[in-house]
Protein backbone atom coordinates (compact mmCIF):
# COMPACT_ATOMS: atom_id res chain seq x y z
CA UNK A 1 0.00 0.00 0.00
CA UNK A 2 1.57 3.05 -1.13
CA UNK A 3 0.45 6.78 0.33
CA UNK A 4 -0.21 9.49 -1.93
CA UNK A 5 -0.97 12.64 0.59
CA UNK A 6 -0.60 15.31 -2.31
CA UNK A 7 -3.98 14.38 -3.26
CA UNK A 8 -5.06 16.57 -0.87
CA UNK A 9 -3.68 19.25 -3.31
CA UNK A 10 -4.75 18.01 -6.38
CA UNK A 11 -6.95 20.61 -8.41
CA UNK A 12 -11.52 19.45 -8.55
CA UNK A 13 -11.53 19.64 -12.53
CA UNK A 14 -7.86 19.03 -13.76
CA UNK A 15 -6.55 16.94 -11.42
CA UNK A 16 -3.16 18.87 -11.17
CA UNK A 17 -1.67 19.09 -8.13
CA UNK A 18 -1.43 22.89 -7.46
CA UNK A 19 1.83 24.94 -6.24
CA UNK A 20 -0.21 25.98 -2.70
CA UNK A 21 -3.00 23.19 -1.47
CA UNK A 22 -5.31 25.72 -1.12
CA UNK A 23 -6.75 26.53 -4.62
CA UNK A 24 -6.63 30.17 -5.88
CA UNK A 25 -9.15 32.13 -8.17
CA UNK A 26 -11.92 30.18 -7.82
CA UNK A 27 -10.04 26.77 -7.86
CA UNK A 28 -11.02 23.82 -5.61
CA UNK A 29 -8.74 22.01 -4.11
CA UNK A 30 -9.80 18.54 -2.61
CA UNK A 31 -8.03 20.24 0.69
CA UNK A 32 -10.69 23.26 0.05
CA UNK A 33 -13.28 21.01 0.05
CA UNK A 34 -12.78 18.80 2.34
CA UNK A 35 -12.18 22.03 4.99
CA UNK A 36 -15.81 23.24 3.43
CA UNK A 37 -17.62 19.48 4.15
CA UNK A 38 -16.08 19.63 7.53
CA UNK A 39 -17.86 23.00 8.04
CA UNK A 40 -21.32 21.75 7.31
CA UNK A 41 -20.65 18.77 9.52
CA UNK A 42 -20.55 21.42 12.14
CA UNK A 43 -23.00 23.64 11.01
CA UNK A 44 -25.68 20.67 11.12
CA UNK A 45 -24.29 18.80 14.15
CA UNK A 46 -24.80 22.23 16.14
CA UNK A 47 -27.97 23.52 15.11
CA UNK A 48 -29.19 20.10 15.25
CA UNK A 49 -27.63 20.08 18.83
CA UNK A 50 -29.30 23.40 19.48
CA UNK A 51 -33.26 22.11 18.31
CA UNK A 52 -32.32 18.73 20.83
CA UNK A 53 -31.58 20.37 23.89
CA UNK A 54 -34.28 23.08 23.86
CA UNK A 55 -36.97 20.56 22.68
CA UNK A 56 -35.37 17.70 24.77
CA UNK A 57 -35.51 19.94 27.70
CA UNK A 58 -38.82 21.02 27.70
CA UNK A 59 -40.38 17.65 26.84
CA UNK A 60 -38.15 15.74 28.87
CA UNK A 61 -39.68 17.94 31.93
CA UNK A 62 -43.16 18.27 31.06
CA UNK A 63 -42.93 13.96 31.33
CA UNK A 64 -42.48 14.45 35.15
CA UNK A 65 -44.78 16.90 35.83
CA UNK A 66 -47.36 15.80 38.31
CA UNK A 67 -51.30 15.83 37.78
CA UNK A 68 -51.35 16.61 34.19
CA UNK A 69 -51.27 12.55 33.00
CA UNK A 70 -52.50 14.08 29.34
CA UNK A 71 -49.20 16.26 29.11
CA UNK A 72 -47.03 13.57 30.15
CA UNK A 73 -48.62 10.88 27.87
CA UNK A 74 -47.99 13.43 24.95
CA UNK A 75 -44.33 13.76 26.01
CA UNK A 76 -43.85 9.89 26.27
CA UNK A 77 -45.53 9.94 23.14
CA UNK A 78 -42.79 12.09 21.23
CA UNK A 79 -40.19 9.85 22.86
CA UNK A 80 -41.45 6.79 21.48
CA UNK A 81 -42.27 7.86 18.38
CA UNK A 82 -39.10 9.11 17.12
CA UNK A 83 -36.67 6.92 19.23
CA UNK A 84 -38.19 3.78 17.28
CA UNK A 85 -37.48 4.60 13.88
CA UNK A 86 -33.94 4.52 12.46
CA UNK A 87 -32.41 7.97 12.11
CA UNK A 88 -31.62 7.48 8.04
CA UNK A 89 -35.43 6.72 7.78
CA UNK A 90 -36.75 9.58 9.32
CA UNK A 91 -34.48 11.69 7.60
CA UNK A 92 -36.10 10.41 4.43
CA UNK A 93 -39.28 11.00 5.74
CA UNK A 94 -38.40 14.43 6.23
CA UNK A 95 -36.89 14.83 2.90
CA UNK A 96 -39.53 12.74 0.91
CA UNK A 97 -42.35 12.12 2.53
CA UNK A 98 -43.57 15.11 4.27
CA UNK A 99 -42.84 17.48 1.33
CA UNK A 100 -45.49 15.14 -0.71
CA UNK A 101 -47.99 15.89 1.93
CA UNK A 102 -46.93 19.74 2.43
CA UNK A 103 -45.93 21.08 -1.37
CA UNK A 104 -44.76 24.11 0.49
CA UNK A 105 -42.16 22.41 2.20
CA UNK A 106 -40.75 21.05 -1.63
CA UNK A 107 -38.13 24.43 -1.40
CA UNK A 108 -37.09 23.93 1.62
CA UNK A 109 -33.44 22.65 1.71
CA UNK A 110 -32.40 19.61 2.75
CA UNK A 111 -29.75 21.16 5.08
CA UNK A 112 -32.81 22.74 6.77
CA UNK A 113 -34.79 19.56 6.84
CA UNK A 114 -31.87 17.32 7.87
CA UNK A 115 -31.17 19.33 10.53
CA UNK A 116 -34.53 18.88 11.94
CA UNK A 117 -34.93 15.12 11.47
CA UNK A 118 -31.42 14.78 13.10
CA UNK A 119 -32.48 17.83 16.04
CA UNK A 120 -35.54 15.84 16.87
CA UNK A 121 -34.43 12.40 16.82
CA UNK A 122 -31.61 13.68 19.43
CA UNK A 123 -34.77 15.65 21.20
CA UNK A 124 -36.51 12.44 22.42
CA UNK A 125 -33.33 11.20 23.48
CA UNK A 126 -32.45 14.12 25.65
CA UNK A 127 -36.21 13.96 26.73
CA UNK A 128 -35.59 10.79 28.28
CA UNK A 129 -32.61 11.81 30.10
CA UNK A 130 -33.85 14.89 31.62
CA UNK A 131 -36.85 12.70 32.72
CA UNK A 132 -35.06 10.14 34.41
CA UNK A 133 -32.62 12.70 35.60
CA UNK A 134 -35.63 14.22 37.51
CA UNK A 135 -36.83 11.35 38.42
CA UNK A 136 -33.50 10.56 39.87
CA UNK A 137 -33.62 13.06 42.70
CA UNK A 138 -35.01 12.03 45.73
CA UNK A 139 -38.89 13.10 46.47
CA UNK A 140 -38.14 14.88 49.68
CA UNK A 141 -36.40 17.88 46.86
CA UNK A 142 -39.90 18.23 45.19
CA UNK A 143 -42.03 18.43 48.84
CA UNK A 144 -38.93 21.03 50.16
CA UNK A 145 -40.29 23.26 47.18
CA UNK A 146 -44.00 22.67 47.89
CA UNK A 147 -43.31 23.40 51.50
CA UNK A 148 -41.54 26.95 50.88
CA UNK A 149 -44.79 27.54 48.78
CA UNK A 150 -43.18 27.57 45.78
CA UNK A 151 -45.40 26.84 42.57
CA UNK A 152 -44.81 24.03 40.11
CA UNK A 153 -42.80 26.08 37.89
CA UNK A 154 -40.51 27.62 40.78
CA UNK A 155 -40.12 24.39 41.40
CA UNK A 156 -38.74 23.09 38.82
CA UNK A 157 -37.13 26.35 38.11
CA UNK A 158 -35.22 27.28 41.24
CA UNK A 159 -35.23 23.20 42.94
CA UNK A 160 -35.30 20.57 40.41
CA UNK A 161 -33.51 21.35 37.30
CA UNK A 162 -30.72 22.83 37.99
CA UNK A 163 -29.66 19.44 40.13
CA UNK A 164 -31.11 17.31 37.17
CA UNK A 165 -29.65 19.30 34.34
CA UNK A 166 -26.64 18.65 36.12
CA UNK A 167 -26.49 14.96 37.04
CA UNK A 168 -27.15 14.17 33.19
CA UNK A 169 -24.21 16.13 32.11
CA UNK A 170 -21.96 12.85 31.29
CA UNK A 171 -25.09 10.96 28.96
CA UNK A 172 -25.41 14.43 27.47
CA UNK A 173 -21.66 14.56 26.48
CA UNK A 174 -22.53 11.32 25.10
CA UNK A 175 -25.58 12.29 23.00
CA UNK A 176 -23.38 15.52 21.95
CA UNK A 177 -21.27 13.28 20.10
CA UNK A 178 -23.36 11.19 19.15
CA UNK A 179 -25.40 14.05 17.14
CA UNK A 180 -21.69 14.84 15.49
CA UNK A 181 -21.42 11.45 14.26
CA UNK A 182 -25.18 10.95 13.16
CA UNK A 183 -24.84 14.13 10.78
CA UNK A 184 -23.44 11.63 8.75
CA UNK A 185 -26.53 10.87 7.70
CA UNK A 186 -27.15 14.23 5.76
CA UNK A 187 -25.62 13.05 2.61
CA UNK A 188 -28.74 11.13 2.01
CA UNK A 189 -30.22 14.40 1.52
CA UNK A 190 -27.59 16.18 -0.75
CA UNK A 191 -25.95 18.00 2.12
CA UNK A 192 -22.07 18.42 1.13
CA UNK A 193 -20.95 17.32 4.44
CA UNK A 194 -17.88 14.75 5.19
CA UNK A 195 -19.15 11.74 4.10
CA UNK A 196 -20.27 12.95 0.77
CA UNK A 197 -17.05 14.31 0.30
CA UNK A 198 -15.54 11.26 0.75
CA UNK A 199 -17.51 8.97 -0.89
CA UNK A 200 -17.05 11.60 -3.93
CA UNK A 201 -13.42 12.00 -3.68
CA UNK A 202 -12.95 7.98 -3.57
CA UNK A 203 -14.27 8.06 -6.53
CA UNK A 204 -12.84 10.52 -8.26
CA UNK A 205 -9.36 10.13 -7.13
CA UNK A 206 -9.13 6.21 -6.54
CA UNK A 207 -7.14 7.48 -3.62
CA UNK A 208 -10.22 6.27 -0.87
CA UNK A 209 -7.81 4.82 1.88
CA UNK A 210 -6.18 9.15 2.12
CA UNK A 211 -9.41 10.18 1.52
CA UNK A 212 -11.05 8.15 4.16
CA UNK A 213 -7.83 8.52 6.87
CA UNK A 214 -8.52 12.66 6.72
CA UNK A 215 -11.81 12.25 7.42
CA UNK A 216 -11.99 10.34 10.19
CA UNK A 217 -9.35 11.86 11.48
CA UNK A 218 -11.84 14.82 11.27
CA UNK A 219 -14.80 13.37 12.81
CA UNK A 220 -12.42 12.21 15.65
CA UNK A 221 -11.59 15.35 16.17
CA UNK A 222 -14.92 17.21 16.43
CA UNK A 223 -16.44 14.65 18.93
CA UNK A 224 -13.29 15.14 21.08
CA UNK A 225 -13.69 18.54 20.82
CA UNK A 226 -17.12 18.36 21.97
CA UNK A 227 -15.82 15.81 25.15
CA UNK A 228 -13.14 18.43 25.88
CA UNK A 229 -15.71 21.06 26.28
CA UNK A 230 -18.65 18.64 27.83
CA UNK A 231 -15.47 18.14 29.97
CA UNK A 232 -15.14 21.04 31.50
CA UNK A 233 -18.63 22.08 31.73
CA UNK A 234 -19.33 19.10 33.70
CA UNK A 235 -16.49 19.76 36.07
CA UNK A 236 -17.42 23.62 36.80
CA UNK A 237 -20.96 22.44 36.78
CA UNK A 238 -20.33 19.46 39.74
CA UNK A 239 -22.84 19.68 42.59
CA UNK A 240 -20.46 19.53 45.53
CA UNK A 241 -21.02 16.22 47.75
CA UNK A 242 -23.74 14.40 45.09
CA UNK A 243 -21.80 12.35 41.83
CA UNK A 244 -19.11 11.06 44.46
CA UNK A 245 -17.46 8.84 42.51
CA UNK A 246 -15.90 11.97 40.37
CA UNK A 247 -13.54 12.91 43.28
CA UNK A 248 -15.58 15.35 44.48
CA UNK A 249 -14.28 16.86 48.35
CA UNK A 250 -16.01 15.63 50.87
CA UNK B 1 12.20 -9.58 23.45
CA UNK B 2 9.98 -6.55 21.99
CA UNK B 3 12.37 -5.82 18.89
CA UNK B 4 12.28 -9.43 18.21
CA UNK B 5 8.51 -9.16 18.24
CA UNK B 6 8.80 -5.92 15.94
CA UNK B 7 11.57 -8.04 13.25
CA UNK B 8 9.18 -10.89 13.23
CA UNK B 9 6.39 -8.58 12.91
CA UNK B 10 8.24 -6.63 10.07
CA UNK B 11 9.56 -9.53 7.97
CA UNK B 12 5.74 -11.05 8.49
CA UNK B 13 4.57 -8.20 6.18
CA UNK B 14 7.90 -7.98 3.94
CA UNK B 15 6.85 -11.68 3.00
CA UNK B 16 3.03 -10.60 2.99
CA UNK B 17 4.01 -7.79 0.14
CA UNK B 18 6.56 -9.99 -1.61
CA UNK B 19 3.47 -12.52 -1.69
CA UNK B 20 1.25 -9.92 -3.07
CA UNK B 21 3.70 -8.65 -5.92
CA UNK B 22 4.24 -12.58 -7.29
CA UNK B 23 2.54 -11.68 -10.11
CA UNK B 24 1.37 -14.34 -12.21
CA UNK B 25 -2.29 -15.17 -11.91
CA UNK B 26 -1.88 -17.80 -14.87
CA UNK B 27 0.40 -20.07 -12.57
CA UNK B 28 -2.10 -18.68 -9.55
CA UNK B 29 -5.04 -20.35 -11.31
CA UNK B 30 -3.43 -23.41 -12.70
CA UNK B 31 -2.19 -24.80 -9.20
CA UNK B 32 -5.34 -23.57 -7.38
CA UNK B 33 -7.50 -24.81 -9.91
CA UNK B 34 -9.91 -21.86 -9.09
CA UNK B 35 -9.99 -18.30 -10.04
CA UNK B 36 -11.39 -15.31 -7.76
CA UNK B 37 -14.02 -13.11 -10.39
CA UNK B 38 -15.28 -9.68 -9.05
CA UNK B 39 -18.62 -9.00 -9.98
CA UNK B 40 -21.16 -6.18 -9.21
CA UNK B 41 -24.55 -6.27 -7.34
CA UNK B 42 -25.83 -3.71 -8.75
CA UNK B 43 -24.94 -1.76 -11.72
CA UNK B 44 -26.25 -1.62 -15.46
CA UNK B 45 -23.35 -4.05 -16.82
CA UNK B 46 -23.44 -6.49 -13.78
CA UNK B 47 -26.33 -7.65 -11.36
CA UNK B 48 -27.04 -10.27 -8.39
CA UNK B 49 -29.92 -12.06 -8.84
CA UNK B 50 -29.87 -13.16 -5.06
CA UNK B 51 -28.69 -16.14 -3.79
CA UNK B 52 -24.88 -15.79 -4.93
CA UNK B 53 -26.14 -15.58 -8.93
CA UNK B 54 -24.38 -12.84 -10.45
CA UNK B 55 -25.77 -12.08 -14.47
CA UNK B 56 -25.21 -8.89 -16.66
CA UNK B 57 -23.58 -7.97 -19.40
CA UNK B 58 -20.05 -7.65 -18.65
CA UNK B 59 -20.69 -10.71 -15.84
CA UNK B 60 -21.21 -13.12 -18.62
CA UNK B 61 -18.51 -11.40 -20.73
CA UNK B 62 -16.22 -12.12 -18.11
CA UNK B 63 -17.11 -15.80 -17.63
CA UNK B 64 -16.42 -16.39 -21.27
CA UNK B 65 -13.27 -14.98 -20.73
CA UNK B 66 -12.30 -17.27 -17.65
CA UNK B 67 -13.83 -20.13 -19.48
CA UNK B 68 -11.28 -19.37 -22.39
CA UNK B 69 -8.59 -19.29 -19.89
CA UNK B 70 -9.49 -22.37 -18.78
CA UNK B 71 -8.84 -23.83 -22.25
CA UNK B 72 -5.69 -22.36 -22.56
CA UNK B 73 -4.61 -23.53 -19.41
CA UNK B 74 -5.60 -27.14 -20.29
CA UNK B 75 -7.54 -27.78 -17.16
CA UNK B 76 -10.01 -30.24 -16.65
CA UNK B 77 -11.66 -28.45 -13.87
CA UNK B 78 -11.79 -25.32 -13.03
CA UNK B 79 -14.05 -23.31 -10.08
CA UNK B 80 -15.20 -19.58 -10.70
CA UNK B 81 -15.35 -18.24 -7.16
CA UNK B 82 -17.52 -15.34 -7.37
CA UNK B 83 -16.70 -12.12 -5.48
CA UNK B 84 -18.86 -9.25 -5.06
CA UNK B 85 -17.11 -6.08 -4.62
CA UNK B 86 -18.01 -2.22 -4.86
CA UNK B 87 -16.31 1.72 -6.07
CA UNK B 88 -14.94 1.62 -2.49
CA UNK B 89 -13.08 -2.05 -2.39
CA UNK B 90 -12.52 -2.85 -6.05
CA UNK B 91 -9.19 -1.78 -6.30
CA UNK B 92 -7.63 -2.92 -3.05
CA UNK B 93 -9.11 -6.18 -3.50
CA UNK B 94 -7.56 -6.50 -7.13
CA UNK B 95 -4.54 -5.07 -5.70
CA UNK B 96 -3.85 -7.47 -2.80
CA UNK B 97 -5.13 -10.48 -4.99
CA UNK B 98 -8.02 -11.63 -3.08
CA UNK B 99 -9.98 -10.52 -7.11
CA UNK B 100 -8.25 -11.93 -10.15
CA UNK B 101 -10.19 -10.08 -12.52
CA UNK B 102 -13.19 -7.95 -11.97
CA UNK B 103 -15.42 -7.28 -14.45
CA UNK B 104 -18.41 -4.95 -13.64
CA UNK B 105 -18.69 -1.56 -14.56
CA UNK B 106 -15.22 0.55 -13.55
CA UNK B 107 -13.77 3.00 -15.70
CA UNK B 108 -10.70 2.60 -17.12
CA UNK B 109 -8.75 6.01 -16.02
CA UNK B 110 -5.29 7.32 -15.83
CA UNK B 111 -5.40 7.69 -11.54
CA UNK B 112 -6.69 3.84 -11.34
CA UNK B 113 -3.78 2.90 -14.16
CA UNK B 114 -1.60 3.46 -11.70
CA UNK B 115 -3.14 0.69 -9.28
CA UNK B 116 -4.17 -1.33 -11.52
CA UNK B 117 -4.35 -2.79 -15.30
CA UNK B 118 -7.22 -2.97 -17.58
CA UNK B 119 -8.30 -5.28 -20.28
CA UNK B 120 -9.37 -4.04 -23.97
CA UNK B 121 -12.53 -1.72 -23.47
CA UNK B 122 -15.53 -3.66 -24.28
CA UNK B 123 -17.78 -1.04 -23.50
CA UNK B 124 -18.17 2.98 -23.88
CA UNK B 125 -20.06 4.71 -21.23
CA UNK B 126 -22.06 7.98 -22.54
CA UNK B 127 -22.49 9.79 -19.62
CA UNK B 128 -26.15 11.85 -20.68
CA UNK B 129 -29.09 13.65 -19.17
CA UNK B 130 -32.51 12.47 -18.28
CA UNK B 131 -35.41 14.32 -17.83
CA UNK B 132 -39.34 14.09 -17.94
CA UNK B 133 -40.76 14.38 -21.27
CA UNK B 134 -42.94 17.85 -21.15
CA UNK B 135 -39.90 19.79 -19.27
CA UNK B 136 -39.14 21.23 -22.64
CA UNK B 137 -35.41 20.86 -21.96
CA UNK B 138 -33.33 19.43 -24.78
CA UNK B 139 -29.77 19.86 -23.98
CA UNK B 140 -26.89 21.34 -21.67
CA UNK B 141 -28.08 25.30 -22.91
CA UNK B 142 -31.48 24.24 -20.91
CA UNK B 143 -29.84 23.30 -17.90
CA UNK B 144 -29.29 27.15 -17.28
CA UNK B 145 -30.71 27.57 -13.68
CA UNK B 146 -32.06 24.71 -12.86
CA UNK B 147 -32.04 22.04 -10.29
CA UNK B 148 -29.49 18.48 -11.24
CA UNK B 149 -28.99 15.60 -9.41
CA UNK B 150 -26.37 12.96 -9.73
CA UNK B 151 -25.65 10.45 -7.54
CA UNK B 152 -22.60 10.50 -4.95
CA UNK B 153 -19.26 8.97 -5.04
CA UNK B 154 -19.80 8.91 -9.48
CA UNK B 155 -17.76 10.17 -12.04
CA UNK B 156 -20.77 11.94 -13.39
CA UNK B 157 -20.20 14.39 -10.64
CA UNK B 158 -17.38 15.73 -11.93
CA UNK B 159 -17.98 15.59 -15.62
CA UNK B 160 -20.90 18.10 -14.04
CA UNK B 161 -18.44 20.08 -13.03
CA UNK B 162 -16.20 20.39 -15.92
CA UNK B 163 -19.49 21.41 -17.86
CA UNK B 164 -20.40 24.20 -15.42
CA UNK B 165 -17.39 25.88 -15.68
CA UNK B 166 -17.29 25.26 -19.47
CA UNK B 167 -20.34 26.40 -20.56
CA UNK B 168 -20.73 29.15 -17.95
CA UNK B 169 -23.64 27.79 -16.42
CA UNK B 170 -25.30 28.19 -12.80
CA UNK B 171 -27.40 25.33 -11.88
CA UNK B 172 -28.12 24.20 -7.88
CA UNK B 173 -26.91 20.45 -8.02
CA UNK B 174 -27.93 18.10 -5.89
CA UNK B 175 -26.67 14.50 -5.20
CA UNK B 176 -28.64 11.28 -4.20
CA UNK B 177 -27.14 8.44 -2.12
CA UNK B 178 -27.68 5.95 -5.26
CA UNK B 179 -29.47 6.06 -8.14
CA UNK B 180 -32.74 4.95 -7.02
CA UNK B 181 -32.89 8.24 -4.86
CA UNK B 182 -30.85 10.40 -7.81
CA UNK B 183 -33.77 9.09 -10.00
CA UNK B 184 -36.66 9.39 -7.43
CA UNK B 185 -35.37 13.39 -7.04
CA UNK B 186 -36.63 13.74 -10.52
CA UNK B 187 -39.19 11.42 -10.29
CA UNK B 188 -41.08 14.25 -7.57
CA UNK B 189 -39.66 16.88 -8.76
CA UNK B 190 -36.92 18.10 -6.42
CA UNK B 191 -34.47 18.20 -9.52
CA UNK B 192 -35.53 18.99 -13.00
CA UNK B 193 -32.61 16.93 -14.63
CA UNK B 194 -30.53 13.53 -13.94
CA UNK B 195 -27.07 13.67 -15.44
CA UNK B 196 -25.85 10.03 -15.11
CA UNK B 197 -24.42 7.43 -17.56
CA UNK B 198 -26.52 6.34 -20.40
CA UNK B 199 -27.49 2.81 -19.41
CA UNK B 200 -28.18 3.44 -15.25
CA UNK B 201 -30.85 6.15 -17.24
CA UNK B 202 -32.02 4.21 -19.53
CA UNK B 203 -32.68 1.09 -17.04
CA UNK B 204 -34.09 3.53 -14.49
CA UNK B 205 -36.50 4.80 -17.21
CA UNK B 206 -37.52 1.43 -18.09
CA UNK B 207 -38.09 0.09 -14.85
CA UNK B 208 -40.07 3.29 -13.58
CA UNK B 209 -43.76 3.40 -13.29
CA UNK B 210 -44.46 5.24 -16.17
CA UNK B 211 -40.86 4.96 -18.77
CA UNK B 212 -43.14 7.17 -21.24
CA UNK B 213 -43.14 10.46 -19.14
CA UNK B 214 -39.09 10.48 -18.97
CA UNK B 215 -36.42 11.04 -22.06
CA UNK B 216 -33.13 10.65 -22.32
CA UNK B 217 -31.51 14.48 -24.06
CA UNK B 218 -29.28 16.52 -25.57
CA UNK B 219 -25.75 16.25 -26.22
CA UNK B 220 -23.25 13.44 -24.38
CA UNK B 221 -21.43 15.02 -21.17
CA UNK B 222 -18.94 12.71 -21.14
CA UNK B 223 -17.62 9.55 -22.48
CA UNK B 224 -16.05 6.49 -20.34
CA UNK B 225 -14.43 3.50 -21.60
CA UNK B 226 -15.55 0.35 -19.25
CA UNK B 227 -13.15 -2.43 -18.86
CA UNK B 228 -12.33 -5.43 -16.69
CA UNK B 229 -9.59 -5.06 -13.89
CA UNK B 230 -6.46 -6.91 -13.23
CA UNK B 231 -3.23 -6.36 -11.61
CA UNK B 232 -0.58 -4.61 -13.15
CA UNK B 233 2.22 -6.06 -13.87
CA UNK B 234 1.05 -9.60 -15.36
CA UNK B 235 1.30 -9.35 -19.18
CA UNK B 236 0.52 -13.08 -19.78
CA UNK B 237 -2.69 -13.14 -17.89
CA UNK B 238 -3.73 -9.42 -19.46
CA UNK B 239 -2.95 -11.15 -22.51
CA UNK B 240 -5.07 -14.07 -22.24
CA UNK B 241 -7.40 -12.13 -21.10
CA UNK B 242 -7.43 -9.55 -24.09
CA UNK B 243 -7.38 -12.51 -26.18
CA UNK B 244 -10.55 -13.77 -25.34
CA UNK B 245 -11.99 -10.43 -25.57
CA UNK B 246 -10.62 -10.34 -29.16
CA UNK B 247 -12.35 -13.41 -29.65
CA UNK B 248 -15.48 -12.58 -28.31
CA UNK B 249 -16.13 -9.52 -30.43
CA UNK B 250 -14.49 -11.29 -33.64
CA UNK B 251 -17.29 -14.34 -33.50
CA UNK B 252 -20.02 -12.21 -32.52
CA UNK B 253 -20.58 -13.41 -29.10
CA UNK B 254 -20.31 -10.15 -27.51
CA UNK B 255 -22.75 -8.03 -29.94
CA UNK B 256 -25.20 -10.99 -28.76
CA UNK B 257 -24.75 -10.72 -25.50
CA UNK B 258 -25.09 -7.11 -25.99
CA UNK B 259 -28.41 -8.03 -27.61
CA UNK B 260 -29.36 -9.89 -24.83
CA UNK B 261 -28.57 -7.66 -21.86
CA UNK B 262 -29.43 -4.13 -23.52
CA UNK B 263 -32.45 -5.12 -26.33
CA UNK B 264 -34.10 -8.04 -24.99
CA UNK B 265 -36.55 -8.11 -21.29
CA UNK B 266 -33.99 -9.02 -18.75
CA UNK B 267 -34.36 -10.93 -15.38
CA UNK B 268 -35.90 -10.11 -12.63
CA UNK B 269 -38.51 -8.11 -13.67
CA UNK B 270 -38.63 -9.02 -17.62
CA UNK B 271 -38.46 -4.98 -18.87
CA UNK B 272 -36.28 -3.98 -21.32
CA UNK B 273 -33.62 -1.80 -21.10
CA UNK B 274 -33.07 -0.57 -24.83
CA UNK B 275 -30.55 1.28 -25.10
CA UNK B 276 -28.94 0.00 -28.88
CA UNK B 277 -25.31 0.08 -28.78
CA UNK B 278 -23.64 3.56 -28.98
CA UNK B 279 -21.14 4.58 -31.57
CA UNK B 280 -18.35 4.71 -29.47
CA UNK B 281 -19.22 1.14 -27.84
CA UNK B 282 -18.96 0.26 -31.71
CA UNK B 283 -15.42 2.13 -32.48
CA UNK B 284 -13.86 0.31 -29.14
CA UNK B 285 -15.03 -3.38 -30.53
CA UNK B 286 -13.97 -2.34 -34.17
CA UNK B 287 -10.18 -1.32 -32.87
CA UNK B 288 -9.66 -3.15 -29.47
CA UNK B 289 -7.66 -1.27 -27.39
CA UNK B 290 -7.15 -0.10 -23.15
CA UNK B 291 -6.96 3.60 -23.89
CA UNK B 292 -8.09 5.34 -20.51
CA UNK B 293 -10.71 7.87 -20.43
CA UNK B 294 -8.33 10.55 -20.72
CA UNK B 295 -7.63 10.01 -24.05
CA UNK B 296 -11.39 10.16 -25.11
CA UNK B 297 -12.89 13.42 -27.08
CA UNK B 298 -16.56 13.95 -27.29
CA UNK B 299 -17.29 13.39 -30.52
CA UNK B 300 -19.75 16.68 -31.85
Amino acid sequence: MSWDWQVFCQDTITQEVGQSCFGKNGDITYLDWMLSAWGWTVSVSLLSLLIALILGAIIGTLRTLPDRPWIVRLGNAWVELFRNIPLLVQVFVWYHVIPAIFPALKRVDGFVLVVFAIGLFTSARIAEQVRSGIQALPRGQRYAGMAVGFTTFQTYRYVLLPMAFRIIIPPLTSETMNVFKNSSVAFAVSVAELTMFAMQAQEETARGVEVYLAVTALYVFSAFVVNRIMTFIEKRSRVPGLIAASGGGH
Amino acid sequence: MKKHLMVAAISVLAAGTAFAQANDTLAKIKSSGAVTFGVRESSGLGYTLGNGKYVGFHTEMGENILHDVQKQLGLAKMEIKYQPVTSQNRIPLVQNGTVDIECGSTTNNLARQKDAAFAYTTYVEEVRIAVKANSGITGIKDLNGKTLVTTTGTTSVQTLRKNKRADGLTFKEVMGKDHADSFLMLETGRADAFIMDGSILAANISKSKAPSEYKIVGEVLSVEPIACMLRKDDPAFKKAVDDSIARQIKDGTLAKLYDKWFMQPIPPNNVKIGLPLSAATKAAWDAPNDKPMEEYKIAD
